[in-house]
């Protein structure tokens, strides 16, 4: 071929339409915080711990909302109650325990049950005769609801009607007759309206007229008993035997007494519960010895722990940035006299600050805010110092100069071209002062420095010392919060070492 | 050098004084507890105070405040006899200092023992798991540290007492108290035993994860290289370079945790009833009694910058190449 002499027509063009010059790239600029993320992600154990802050934070914010419960309500017989979940009671999660007790204990609590159809005693888990006394002891998983079983109420005349209203349009029993006499009769019964009379007498026993119990230890109600018997005092088992009018067996059954301001009933616990707040007691992490639910106050302390918290950040956040952006970026005089007062607020035991505020605010504008402007107090000391420590890199870079040259004022300086370096430590910082902020208002409250149970509310270290005082008897009421400030200072630990790592880009590719 | 450190304690006593004046100045200006309270005669309280010089100027009350700290060769005629005040609240009519160095000794027996248990266990977790890194045995190690460290101390003192003193019945609950046993005798290190166990978990947690950090850093150095290149074994590397030179930051944070011995802690000793000063503070902060509250303030106060000043100065008599107060 002949290259000297090509015909024009066999030229095409290779590309007509659209500039190929200046074509903007496909992918997109990766910026810092979009990179920070990217790289975030990749860390498997920070997502998971910013998982789980996430559900701690939707619990201490839903649940006091959601919750039928109240701070303020303090029930007088659902008091340390176990956990009791209905979803996972399969799991050993249903408010029982097993509990060692004697022929007397088991009758009370075989017995509380009788009158309405279950029995505080779930299962009997063993049972054996003590060889040396004879007596039998048993080892009972006990329902610690149902073990409250009947209460004495006085109602007004009209509660009394309103009551007996709801009997009448639900079905629901709650009012059960009491003996007439009880007042005389049952002075020395403890919990006063079970009343769980057995036929055990040792008269009885000796005479052999009646076997009071089975060979499996379980007393044996016989209704005709109450009649062979002249009954008194002590000697019946349950009122839900059919039980002969007024004085024929020789006991006077009421369901209510007249009194000064109204009437005195004897109700069945669980449903007058149930009539007055609507639902049944379940308290899923139990209850303390006031009998708050621990679920909600939990939830409800973390709450104002996580509000405080944020507070504390953001304000922090705040004077620090421009207390460290003044400082490091003015530097000479200025920033040695700053840096001195500094220096000298954040030698100040933090304790001390606390309690002095606590001591001169708590009165005029409560303990919550004396407690924030504590924290704000000193808090905002480590952020102004990393702020300067960036300012000190970078003021005298070229390209601030650059900038200066142009005419940048201060201001613009200061916040668009120098402050955005300092982002990432200053993230972190800020995240990680929350777990802070949490650990020592729960030892604040704990150590009783801050007293915030007068205030109707609650906090994390107020439950962490109600839960102190019971740990032997009822554990449940300390592992309930000792377990969510655990989970939420480790969860946040790995939260924020992930954080640190996503915003150090020195360390881009450098993960294996 | 000297110069540097003259000026150091020098501006230590001055930030000291700073502190002290305001914290004096604010106690002073809140109210003074109720002199009506139950069993106490009205007249006598007031005059008391009057005594006391409650009623003068704060200024005033500020100079014979010192005056009386720097009480060299006072009313007992021996040396220094400070009077920090006497105690109104608790300890009434007691010399507050008297107190203070009466209950001293547990706070500081309680975590010596912690630390003599801490320290070497700290280390060595930190160096096993520096010359494992990145093999399982290191990251057990970080795990579990992680994990400790990030959980509050208190709660290691609950699971402690409710496992070893309550379910095991192991040790008692609280510690025994000063009229049945001695400080040093065999029931008292055994009360004191949860408690020790319960400060010690978060400082050796802290101590190995500090040393596993700076030993693995100091290990990828050239001149540990260098050292095998020229026949050392790695052990002799390890202990002859590697060891020294993680030792420069690691030695001063172990001073660090030495000083705050005398500090304690307030939970752990709340929590175990030991009788120490930190139940004192939170016992005065309580009841509300003012010159226990000023004592302890200045003292725990004095506690810290002294620790944050070893700290500092140390770098500079451990590693030569720390010039100390260079710009």
């Amino acid at each position: 071929m002949d290259y000297n002499n090509l015909p024009k027509d066999k030229f095409v063009f290779a590309q007509r339409e659209g500039k190929i010059a200046d074509k903007k790239l496909d992918t997109k600029p990766v910026g810092y915080l979009r990179d920070a993320w990217r790289r975030f992600k990749k860390n498997k154990s920070s997502v998971a711990a910013a998982i789980i802050i996430l559900i701690l934070f939707l619990y201490a914010f839903i649940v006091p909302i959601a919750s039928p419960y109240k701070v303020s309500d303090r029930d007088g017989y659902y008091k340390m109650v176990l956990p009791k979940s209905e979803l996972f009671a399969w799991l050993g999660w249903d408010g029982c325990t097993e509990q060692s007790e004697s022929q007397a204990g088991y009758d009370y609590y075989n017995s509380i049950g009788q009158e309405y159809g279950t029995s505080a005693v779930k299962e009997v888990r063993n049972a054996e005769t003590d060889p040396l006394s004879g007596n039998r002891i048993y080892t009972l998983y006990v329902d610690s609801y149902e073990k409250v079983g009947f209460t004495y109420v006085d109602l007004t005349q009209e509660e009394y009607e309103a009551l007996k209203e709801y009997q009448n349009n639900t079905g629901i029993q709650v009012v059960y007759p009491m003996p007439a006499n009880y007042k005389t009769d049952f002075v020395a019964v403890t919990n006063g309206a079970n009343l769980w009379y057995k036929l055990a007498d040792e008269t009885d026993k000796t005479a052999g007229e009646t076997k009071n119990h089975d060979e499996n230890g379980n007393p044996i109600y016989e209704a005709d008993y109450l009649m062979k018997k002249n009954l008194t005092y002590g000697q019946y088992d349950s009122l839900r035997m059919d039980i002969p009018g007024d004085g024929e067996g020789g006991l006077h059954v009421v369901y209510a007494v007249k009194n000064q301001t109204g009437f005195h009933l004897r109700v069945l616990y669980k449903e007058y519960y149930n009539y007055l707040n609507g639902h049944y007691a379940t308290h899923v992490f139990g209850t303390n010895q006031h009998g708050q639910d621990i679920f909600m106050c939990l939830a409800f302390g973390a709450r104002l722990s996580f509000l405080l918290a944020i507070c504390v950040s953001v304000l922090n956040l705040f004077i620090g940035v421009i207390y460290g952006s003044v400082e490091g970026y003015y530097g000479g005089a200025t920033d040695l006299v700053m840096e001195r007062i500094a220096e000298i607020l954040g030698e100040v035991p933090f304790l001390v600050v606390a309690t002095l505020f606590q001591m001169h605010l708590a009165k005029k504008v409560g303990p919550v805010p004396s407690l924030l402007f504590a924290f704000v107090m000193t808090g905002w000391i480590g952020i102004a110092g990393r702020v300067r420590m960036q300012f000190y890199r970078f003021k005298n870079q070229e390209y601030v100069l650059a900038a200066r040259t142009l005419g940048a004022s201060d201001k613009r300086l200061i916040f668009r071209h120098i402050f955005p370096n300092a982002i990432g430590t200053i993230i972190t910082s800020t995240v990680l002062i929350i777990p802070n902020v949490v650990y020592s208002e729960s030892m604040l409250t704990y150590l009783g420095i801050v007293n915030l149970e007068t205030s109707g509310i609650t906090s994390v270290g107020t439950m962490l010392s109600h839960g102190q005082t019971y740990m032997s008897t009822n554990p449940h009421i300390l592992l309930f919060p000792a377990l969510f400030i655990s989970l939420l200072e480790i969860a946040f630990n790995l939260f924020g070492n992930g954080l640190r790592d996503a915003f150090n880009p020195s360390l881009r590719g450098a993960e294996e | 050098m000297l110069k540097y450190v003259i000026k150091r304690i020098l501006l230590m006593f001055v930030t000291f004084f700073i502190i002290a004046t305001m914290c004096f100045i604010l106690v002073k200006m809140l109210p003074l507890p109720n002199a009506k309270a139950q069993g106490r005669d009205y007249n006598l309280v007031l005059e008391r105070r009057e005594k006391m010089g409650y009623n003068k100027p704060i200024l005033t009350q500020y100079w014979i405040y010192w005056k009386n700290v720097f009480n060299f060769g006072g009313t007992s005629g021996k040396g220094w006899s400070p009077d920090f005040g006497l105690g109104e609240q608790m300890y009434i009519s007691q010399n507050v200092f008297d107190v203070l160095k009466e209950k001293m000794p547990y706070t500081i027996v309680v975590n010596l023992y912690s630390i003599i248990i801490a320290l070497p266990l700290g280390l060595l977790f930190g160096i096993y798991a520096a010359l494992r890194k990145n093999q399982w045995q290191d990251h057990v190690v970080s795990t579990v540290v992680m994990l400790i460290v990030s959980v509050p101390s208190y709660v290691y003192a609950f699971l402690v007492q409710y496992f070893l003193c309550y379910k095991t019945g192991w040790f008692s609950l609280t510690v025994a108290s000063r009229e049945t046993a001695s400080l040093f005798s065999w029931t008292m290190f055994k009360s004191m035993c949860p408690a020790v166990l319960s400060l010690s978990f978060g400082t050796i947690a802290l101590l190995t994860r500090y040393t596993r950090a700076e030993l693995s850093e100091v290990l990828t150095g050239d001149y540990l290289l260098l050292a095998r290149t020229k026949g050392l074994t790695k052990n002799q590397a390890i202990t002859r370079h590697a060891m020294r030179n993680a030792m420069v930051p690691i030695l001063p944070m172990i001073l660090g945790l030495i000083i705050d011995i005398l500090a304690g802690s307030l939970i752990i000793e709340g929590i175990f009833g030991i009788p120490g000063i930190g139940k004192l503070y939170i016992t005065a902060i309580n009841l509300r009694d003012y010159n226990f509250f000023m004592v302890l303030t200045f003292f725990y106060t004095l506690v810290g910058l002294v620790a944050s000043l070893v700290v500092d100065l140390s770098y500079g008599f451990i590693d030569p190449r720390i010039k100390m107060g260079a710009r």
